[in-house]
């Protein structure tokens, strides 16, 4: 591994902790909040009290890149979590099972994945009751999105798991009278960490921008609380972000931190590998 | 000597050219001010039909504007009916008859007469009930037949089996079909015709060769030779169009495009003042709804829908939300509408310490800064709007956070429209909803639908077997009594007081007048924006482009 690789790490490391740190001291350095409404001010270019000027209807965009920073970054990793959870459960068992179970396993995931999950998840949305509080709407789209996001980590984990199975050192163990929870508890399940840790590195990006995604649909987090999504919907009007460069740092900071991300995960893939 | 004379002639005969060769151009020059060029805009929907009677959809209105030949046209600027293709007309005391006579000499684009003949035949269409047509449900006033009366060839009278409220302004919809034309519905009567259409891409109209009508100086109507509407359902591309000057006009424009291009072109941009569109937003206000009875009840009461109506920062909307391009609304009427606006109303004025005494008076109270009910119940309720709608989703924030300052939690919902809609008329599973109301007619009847009881469209309680309140019987009775007499005084005097109920009752809560928006290239002369449909292009017959540009169509049509 070259050194330039290791700095490269070094670095997105050090900017996802510069990140982290910087939306969790959001009441310190944005105390307005992300909610309130300089109305006499809407949408200012950058100023001393507005370092990134303020939205259409007069909100700091600073404090709410913070917030949304915050709110994005920190659920994502459980979103991410959840899903590891759920392909280890179906993927990872079933592919240990083996036979009907794998086959189980895998139809269930294929159906999941042929499902038109924008529809469904428009549907889900609107059948969810309308008074929700906007912390609760982060929970259940950050909820959803974990609930749903599972399947093409259990197919990898179902692969994985399968081989694993078939594999001498396992076949040996069985062969020395290890079976069922213990064989699977010693001997696969570390063997499966490392592809669990990659899943979940890669789920993490992949939940942000999805969150993204739900919320320039008008189905994620509820007003007034930010996040990446609601701040990119900014840029919906093309005609406009030419003339407003300021408005691209919310973009520019996802970018940043998915890059970060993939940096980082990059290690977790070369040990799963 | 002969050679000399013949030089002489020869120069004259050169000198003669030289001097045609301009006089021509410049002819040609002040020809193509207003007698050639191609006027190109934005469609943006696919037109659903090419038959004037059952237009229901924008694009089609907009091509049955173009094409459609009425009787009587009412002047966008003015708000006054002017005669069309009816010289005159008469209706009757009891307003069901109506007695026109016509222009004669008039041809459609085909070359077949006008007559009162046709004049019948597309009465007896728009009328059959088989043909579903949403123009002539206009005219269905009651049970029976219409009876048309050929007086002679330019002489018709139409009786209807009951009144028909504002009778002759529905004349500005309805576009003349021919009878015995065989092209049918693309016989037109209009300045222009439909040459040409490709669908998903644009539709091509071409001028009537056999338009009757001539300017002042006695030049055929229209200037334009052609227009070409291009479908372009996305905005922004229709604005990055018209920035490159790919076509001439945007009907229709929003306040923060209107803004940009306003600090680059101002001379382009037109703002007409407030328009007939309303945004407005009401509380679930059915019996059977399922919410919970503390809540029915809250939204039942007048006295809490005035207060949040007196909560919420109308100006604030129309500043921050709509840059200034809105007025706050008054009632049910925009102040657009010369006629029929009450003028004896005034916008709410915004209070949040006069709602909170009027709440307080209804039983509410502040405790730790939440409003509570008599019964302990915290004021919460959620306002849902259609997902996508930038500024109703930032009027509802900005209704959140009035409404904080008075200790109500306002959670905001937006729902893809279907969604929406299933709530509003199907499960009513809502408390409240911000959407907006799009008025293209001037007459209260236009409005029948809301207002009646036992309409559907009647939002905030649908479909009433008899009216559930004594206000909202009170508008029945006046909507009917305005709609079944042609006193002009007497319906204004009824629907006055619809008003004045509606603004006391607050069934809807009126926010803003959007202004109407337009851009015009500087290219087009003649062109005046107003606040009616279509805004820029309601003059159509006399634009002019102050140079013609490559004919698209005939190049499509000769490739």
């Amino acid at each position: 591994m070259s050194w330039r690789t290791n700095l490269g790490r070094a670095l997105a490391c050090a900017v996802l902790l510069l990140v982290v740190s910087l939306s969790l001291a959001a009441n310190w350095l944005a105390p307005a909040g992300y909610a309130k409404q300089y109305r006499e001010a809407a949408d200012a270019p950058p100023s001393r009290e507005h370092w990134l000027g303020t939205d259409e209807i007069g909100r700091d965009r600073f404090a709410r890149v913070l917030y949304g920073t915050r709110i994005s970054l920190l659920l994502a990793p459980a979103a991410a979590l959840l899903t590891t959870l759920m392909a280890a459960l179906v993927g990872g068992l079933g592919g240990y099972l083996g036979g009907r179970w794998a086959r189980g396993a895998m139809a269930v995931t294929d159906l999941f994945l042929s499902l038109p999950w924008l529809f469904l998840l428009i549907t889900v949305r609107a059948m969810m009751p309308l008074n929700v509080s906007p912390l609760a709407s982060v929970l259940v789209t950050f909820l959803m999105l974990g609930l749903l996001g599972w399947t093409s980590a259990a197919r990898v984990l179902c692969s994985t798991a399968g081989s694993l199975r078939e594999s001498d050192f396992v076949r040996q163990a069985r062969a020395s009278g290890i079976c069922g929870w213990r064989l699977f508890w010693i001997h696969v399940l570390p063997n499966l960490k490392p592809v669990l840790y990659a899943q979940f590195w890669i789920s993490i990006p992949a939940f942000i921008l999805s969150e993204a995604n739900l919320g320039i649909l008008g189905l994620g987090v509820a007003e007034p609380m930010p996040s990446w999504g609601s701040l990119l919907k900014e840029l919906e009007g093309m005609v406009s972000v030419g003339e407003e460069p300021w408005k691209f740092v919310p973009l520019i900071l996802l970018v940043v931190v998915v890059t970060s991300f993939q940096l980082v995960l990059s290690k977790q893939e070369e040990v799963a590998a | 000597m002969k050679d000399l004379l013949g030089r002489l002639a020869g120069m004259t005969i050169i000198g003669k050219k030289l001097i045609a060769v301009p006089i021509v151009c410049l002819g040609l020059l002040a020809s193509s001010a207003w007698a050639q060029g191609e006027l190109r805009f934005c469609l943006r929907s696919e037109p659903k039909t090419f038959d004037p009677l059952k237009v229901e959809d924008d694009a089609s209105v907009t091509i049955r504007y173009l094409t459609g030949g009425v009787l009587m046209r009412m002047n966008r600027r003015t708000q006054v009916l002017e005669p069309e293709l009816a010289e005159s007309w008469k209706v009757s005391k009891d307003g069901k008859q109506i007695t026109f006579k016509l222009r004669s000499g008039i041809s459609f684009s085909d070359g077949t007469p006008f007559s009162a003949e046709d004049v019948a035949y597309t009465v007896k269409q728009l009328m059959d009930p088989a043909l579903h047509s949403p123009t002539g449900d206009a005219f269905r006033s009651g049970p029976g037949n219409v009876e048309t009366k050929i007086i002679s060839p330019v002489q018709i009278s139409i009786t209807f089996p009951a009144a028909v409220a504002g009778l002759d302004r529905q004349f500005d919809q309805v576009a003349i079909l021919s009878a015995h034309s065989p092209k049918k519905e693309m016989a037109v009567l209009g300045p222009f015709m439909v040459a040409d259409y490709q669908p998903g891409a644009t539709v091509l109209l071409k001028r009537n060769p056999n338009y009757w009508k001539t300017d002042a100086q006695g030049r055929k109507l229209p200037y334009l030779d052609s227009i070409e509407l291009d479908i372009q359902p996305n905005r922004d591309v229709e604005m990055l169009r018209f920035k490159r000057g790919e076509i001439d006009l945007v009907n229709s424009l929003d306040s923060e495009y209107f803004d940009k291009l306003a600090a680059t072109s101002p001379q382009l941009v037109h703002d007409a003042g407030p328009s007939l569109d309303s945004e407005q937003m009401w509380f679930n206000e059915v019996a059977k709804a399922p919410l919970p009875e503390y809540k029915k009840n809250w939204f039942r009461s007048a006295a809490f829908r005035r207060a949040i109506s007196e909560a919420i920062n109308r100006d604030d909307l129309s500043r921050v939300v709509f840059r200034g391009h809105a007025q706050a609304a008054v009632g049910p009427v925009s102040p657009a509408n010369k006629f029929w606006f009450n003028a004896r109303l005034k916008a709410e004025v915004y209070s949040p310490d006069a709602a909170l005494k009027a709440l307080q008076a209804d039983g509410f109270h502040l405790q730790d800064g939440i409003l509570k009910d008599k019964d302990g119940n915290a004021v919460v309720f959620s306002i849902i709007t259609n997902s996508g709608n930038k500024y109703r989703e930032r009027m509802a924030t900005m209704i959140q956070e009035d409404l904080q300052k008075i200790g109500i939690r306002v959670n905001v919902v937006t729902l893809d429209f279907p969604s929406l809609i299933e709530r509003m008329t199907q499960t009513f599973d809502y408390e409240a909803i911000l959407l907006g109301l799009t008025n293209i007619g001037l007459d209260p009847n236009e409005q029948m639908n809301v207002w009646l009881s036992s309409s559907e469209n009647h939002q905030w309680n649908p479909q009433e077997k008899s009216p559930e309140t004594a206000w909202e019987a009170e508008i029945d009775r006046l909507m009917k009594a305005q709609a079944s007499t042609a006193d002009a005084k007497k319906r204004k005097e009824d629907f006055d007081r619809v008003q004045e109920i509606a603004v006391e009752q607050q069934p809807f809560i009126y926010l803003v007048n959007r202004n109407a928006l337009s851009a015009v290239a500087s290219s087009v002369q003649g062109a005046s924006p107003v606040i009616l449909a279509p805004q820029t292009y309601w003059n159509v017959e006399t634009l002019s482009l102050k140079y013609s540009k490559p004919l698209t169509g005939q190049l499509r049509q000769n490739p």
